[in-house]
């Protein structure tokens, strides 16, 4: 089935009864060429690009609950090429270009909205580091625009300017940055897959990972065991309990991120708006709500909710910048497990086991890293080489030293990220 | 979230720093192997359930706690002095 307006006017006029599954429910097979262990963003992509970038369609994605059930829908919705990095820079420069020729490429429409990312600075010494940032995306052939702070005030008037601790200097806008249906986007993947002829099976838990003299022969699950040569682990915040399954163990601390939206508004807030010192961040949803978020609970959690302390430091945060924000009631709030490395940046590498590939570490950026992530991590399974935008994410960088991308110059530490 | 420090009792968690897996009291020699230190600084068990982590009372009385605790329910299980589980240990 193709979506096109004419498809939509036509089921509208009749009882929209046209409509069939976007994909199929098939029952695992004993094996398969391939094996996806997370049906999440990341593992639905990857199964994706491995179907129409490698025509390898004899695939099994793996999910223990339902397709999307995890962090692809429970994150802020961010789009962002912004990252300064070499190893960041193109690697999120390439996930960028995906997301641009996405409706298109996936027929199907995940809302993807370039409405404009603002970062804003507060002191000289940040708008230095701002122009660097801006000229490092300019470079990488992304687009940055610093603007002064009547440039910020033209676009966000709202905002508190001459606050006493954190008064607007002005901001770094990325016009190319912004938002897309997360759901959608799992949803566009699966389907794309599925129309393949890749299997997505859902509520089938990897129990455990067969391997004979260091090298993977297939896993063990609650719907039975599946042979394969070739497993990818994407599995998020839960990337410590998988390995472990093959004896590994990875640089890897989940931590909770908590979320909050509030009651449907009028149009408001045309762009994303970041506020690093405060820890905030925010946007508007199609629906009206304004989505924002702040920064992780700071202790290793599997819970997907956070507490209270990290609430009210969000909620004062975005009183402090904008005092609007007051008049609006928060509806929901949430939380995500993010898989956090020391460095704060991702991992795409084979394992010390033969035909055992992992995809982790997205920290709580894993969103816009979707279509670059499965687009590279499958150009890695299907080719045993790496893909060069994501050739820096390695899993021997911690042991070795070398190649450590502390996008945030923090340390390389867990904890600090 | 709350935590009992075994010198001031029970304490919002917001008096206390995290610094992550307890590892941190089993530190290598200098002239342990890469790999051994690899382990103590970056590999992690991260485990879904119970695990025993640092904590340091910043705005208390400065002692770093051993808390163990319940990753998935966010339960707190106990509270030791750093200093008392790091002679257990040895």
């Amino acid at each position: 089935m193709r979506f096109s307006g004419l498809r939509v006017l036509a089921e509208g006029l009749t009882g929209n009864r046209g409509w069939t599954p976007h994909w199929r429910d098939p029952a695992p097979k004993a094996d398969y060429d391939m094996i996806i262990i997370g049906g999440g963003g990341h593992g639905l992509s990857t199964a994706y690009y491995l179907a129409r970038e490698h025509g390898l369609t004899n695939i099994a994605v793996l999910e223990k609950g339902y397709l999307g059930s995890g962090n692809i829908g429970r994150n802020t919705t961010i789009v962002r090429a912004n990252y300064f990095l070499p190893g960041n820079s193109e690697f999120y420069s390439h996930s960028l270009k995906l997301w641009e020729g996405l409706e298109a490429d996936l027929n199907y429409n995940v809302m993807h909205s370039q409405r404009g990312l603002i970062n804003l600075f507060h002191s000289d010494g940040q708008r230095d580091a701002f122009a660097r940032r801006g000229n490092a995306m300019i470079n990488q052939g992304d687009d940055a625009v610093l603007l002064d702070r009547d440039g910020v005030r033209k676009l966000l008037p709202y905002l508190d300017f001459d606050n006493t601790r954190f008064p607007i200097y002005g901001g770094l806008l990325h016009p190319r940055g912004g938002t897309a249906r997360h759901d959608a986007v799992a949803w566009g993947y699966a389907r794309g897959a599925d129309r393949r002829g890749v299997d997505l099976i859902q509520n089938c838990e990897v129990t455990g990972i067969d391997i004979e003299n260091g090298a993977v022969k297939g896993v063990q699950t609650t719907r039975g065991a599946i042979r394969a040569t070739k497993v990818g682990i994407v599995v998020a915040g839960r990337s410590g309990q998988v390995a472990a399954m093959a004896g590994m163990r990875l640089p890897i601390e989940s931590h909770v991120l908590q979320a909050f939206v509030t009651e449907g508004l009028k149009p408001v807030i045309d762009h994303v708006i970041s506020f690093g010192m405060g820890h905030f961040y925010i946007s508007q949803s199609d629906k009206g709500g304004l989505v924002f978020g702040g920064d992780l609970d700071f202790y290793a959690s599997y819970a997907s909710r956070g507490n209270l302390p990290m609430v009210e430091h969000v909620m004062e945060a975005g009183m402090t910048l904008m005092p609007m924000i007051g008049k609006a009631r928060v509806l929901r709030s949430w939380g995500g497990i993010m898989d956090m490395t020391p460095d704060g940046s991702p991992i795409i590498d084979k394992t010390p086991i033969d035909g055992l590939y992992l995809n982790c570490g997205w920290c709580y950026g894993g969103f816009k890293a979707v279509p670059g992530s499965g687009f590279s991590f499958a150009h890695l399974m299907a080719t045993d080489t790496h893909h060069a935008p994501a050739a820096r994410f390695r899993l021997d960088r911690f042991r070795t030293g070398r190649g450590l991308m502390d996008e945030e110059g923090t340390g390389s530490q867990h904890n600090l990220h | 979230m709350r935590i009992t420090c075994p010198i001031c009792g029970e304490r919002d968690r917001r008096e206390f720093y995290y610094q992550g897996d307890a590892v941190a009291l089993r530190r290598p020699d200098p002239d342990d192997t890469p790999e051994d230190w690899d382990a103590y600084l970056h590999l992690r068990d991260n485990p879904a359930g119970v695990t025993r982590d640092l904590w340091y009372h910043e705005m208390g009385c400065g002692a770093w706690l051993v808390v163990t605790r319940n990753t998935v329910t966010h339960e707190v299980l106990g509270a030791v002095l750093a200093s008392d589980a790091a002679r257990g240990a040895a």
